[in-house]
């Protein structure tokens, strides 16, 4: 039963690492609350219909932005979560590269081929041509 | 079993401080940034920039922070109210995250405690850096959608679309820096740049800093890249309706990323807190940390003037040229710049 207390030193150091962060949340997230809440309470208010309008820069406005939008954006959206899933996949064998040593090569060789494969099928579609 | 539940008070103590001076040193920074910003823009376009408040208009930015607060709040009545205070919220809190694992310094001794000057040096230092900035995108895009302004919306999306393609290149560049150092802590990165007879990162990898920093500019939506608030095109940008604190909390935001990420392009590429030809290990460590300190603070300010000059020095991108840069060159060129370091780590280093 060697391991036991071992995993359990692993496991505590890990969660005492992000304790800070956790008091960071807390306390970042607090001061943006605190801040708001104090300009809404400090600033005047005196409010009409016409200040509650739209502002728009003084343009006036043709109905509301609850629109359908271009798909363009969304095809950017859903290609980001494909490509960046691939490339988080690279992140642990940037930090094994070393020891990986050329087998690991010829396998990340490999994946990048199929990155790129993807890559041109995407562009080849014109998924990312906006002139149009 | 205790030790698990028990709370180190000091520790918590310690970190709440530090955390506390940071955030409140990088919101100053932020809030001085604005000035140089203005005093930059003043000499290189031969004016004198804000002169006005105090000797040099040195109180400007915060004649400015006051004026922010003491505006009249108005939240639209076609906006959706609750998304609409939640987007500024959201964008100043991611901002306010990322220092989390920066290192700010080694350590120092303080009341026979070692101090580290790091909030959380955690094993996924950069990874964390990206999740933060993820989140942030939210604001921008919650901010812009809520406001129900067809510029804002338009603003909003390509803000977001534009934020996330890049931080596809940002990504994949950081991966060859990573074959290097083999660790993704940045306070270990940071001490084998100090480590003797070992350049700054900047030496094996200029071609990953070219694309992070091109990477970073797009990240902070700095002009060339500043699509999201292209006042000729789109009135101003997704946060036209908003006003007083949560416009200013947008503006601070913008000014906070570009602090922090000046600092994480220090510390990845340009050794940190190291000073060059000295050897910290020599001086007492508090000496050390605040040597160490002033020297990341000067290259930070370095990096902070440059963006501004950037900025009043090259136009604006069109959108299209924008997304063909991020996918179609940076990408394959952070691809490559990775496969041509691992084979030449393996060609000639590891036999």
């Amino acid at each position: 039963m060697n391991w036991l207390p071992m995993l359990l030193d692993a496991t505590e150091s890990t969660a005492a690492n992000y304790f800070p962060i956790g008091i960071q949340i807390i306390f970042a997230v607090g001061f943006v609350a605190f801040m708001i809440a104090l300009s809404a309470w400090v600033g005047p208010k005196r409010k009409t219909s016409d200040k509650l309008e739209s502002f728009t820069s003084g343009i006036s406005t043709h109905g509301d932005a609850r629109h359908p939008m271009a798909i363009k954006y969304f095809l950017v959206a859903i290609l980001f979560v494909l490509f960046d899933v691939e490339v988080i996949f690279f992140y642990p064998y940037a930090v094994n590269f070393k020891s990986l040593g050329w087998g690991g090569f010829e396998a990340v060789l490999l994946f990048v081929a199929f990155f790129l494969v993807g890559f041109f099928y995407i562009i080849k579609k014109g998924a990312l041509t906006w002139e149009d | 079993m205790t030790t698990l539940l028990a709370i180190d008070w000091a520790l918590l103590t310690e970190k709440l401080i530090l955390i506390a001076i940071i955030i409140f040193a990088s919101l100053g920074i932020a809030l001085y940034m604005t000035y140089g910003e203005r005093k930059v823009a003043g000499i290189l376009q031969d004016r004198p920039g804000p002169n006005r408040a105090g000797p040099f208009g040195i109180f400007q930015p915060f004649a400015d922070g006051l004026k922010l607060i003491m505006k009249e709040e108005i939240i639209p009545d076609t906006s959706n109210k609750a998304l609409f205070i939640l987007g500024p919220g959201l964008a100043m809190s991611a901002a306010l995250m990322t220092c989390a694992v920066v290192p700010w310094g080694d350590h120092v001794e303080l009341f026979g405690r070692n101090i580290a000057l790091q909030i959380a040096d955690i094993n996924v230092g950069i990874l964390y850096v990206f999740a933060v900035v993820s989140v942030g995108v939210y604001g921008i895009m919650i901010g812009g959608w809520a406001s129900n302004n067809k510029f804002s919306l338009l603003a909003a999306l390509r803000g977001a679309s534009q934020a996330i393609s890049y931080e596809l290149a940002m990504g994949l560049s950081l991966i060859a820096v990573l074959m290097t150092t083999g660790t993704l802590q940045l306070g270990e990165i940071v001490k084998q740049q100090m480590a003797p007879g070992h350049l700054w990162n900047i030496a094996y990898q200029p071609l990953a800093f070219i694309i992070f920093l091109v990477c970073a500019f797009a990240e902070c939506n700095r002009t060339p890249f500043d699509l999201p608030e292209a006042e000729s095109e789109l009135n101003q940008g997704y946060h036209q309706e908003y006003s007083s604190m949560k416009l200013g909390f947008y503006l601070f935001s913008e000014y906070i990323n570009m602090f922090i990420s000046s600092a994480i392009m220090v510390t990845l590429f340009f050794g940190g807190y190291d000073v060059p030809f000295l050897n910290e290990s020599l001086l007492s460590p508090n000496i050390a940390a605040l040597v160490g300190i002033i020297a990341l603070m000067t290259k930070i300010v370095c990096f902070i003037f440059f963006f501004m000059w950037v900025r009043w020095t090259i136009p604006r991108f069109r959108y299209d040229q924008l997304m063909n840069l991020g996918w179609k060159k940076l990408v394959p060129l952070a691809l490559a710049n990775m496969l041509i370091t691992g084979a030449v780590i393996l060609l000639w280093f590891n036999k």
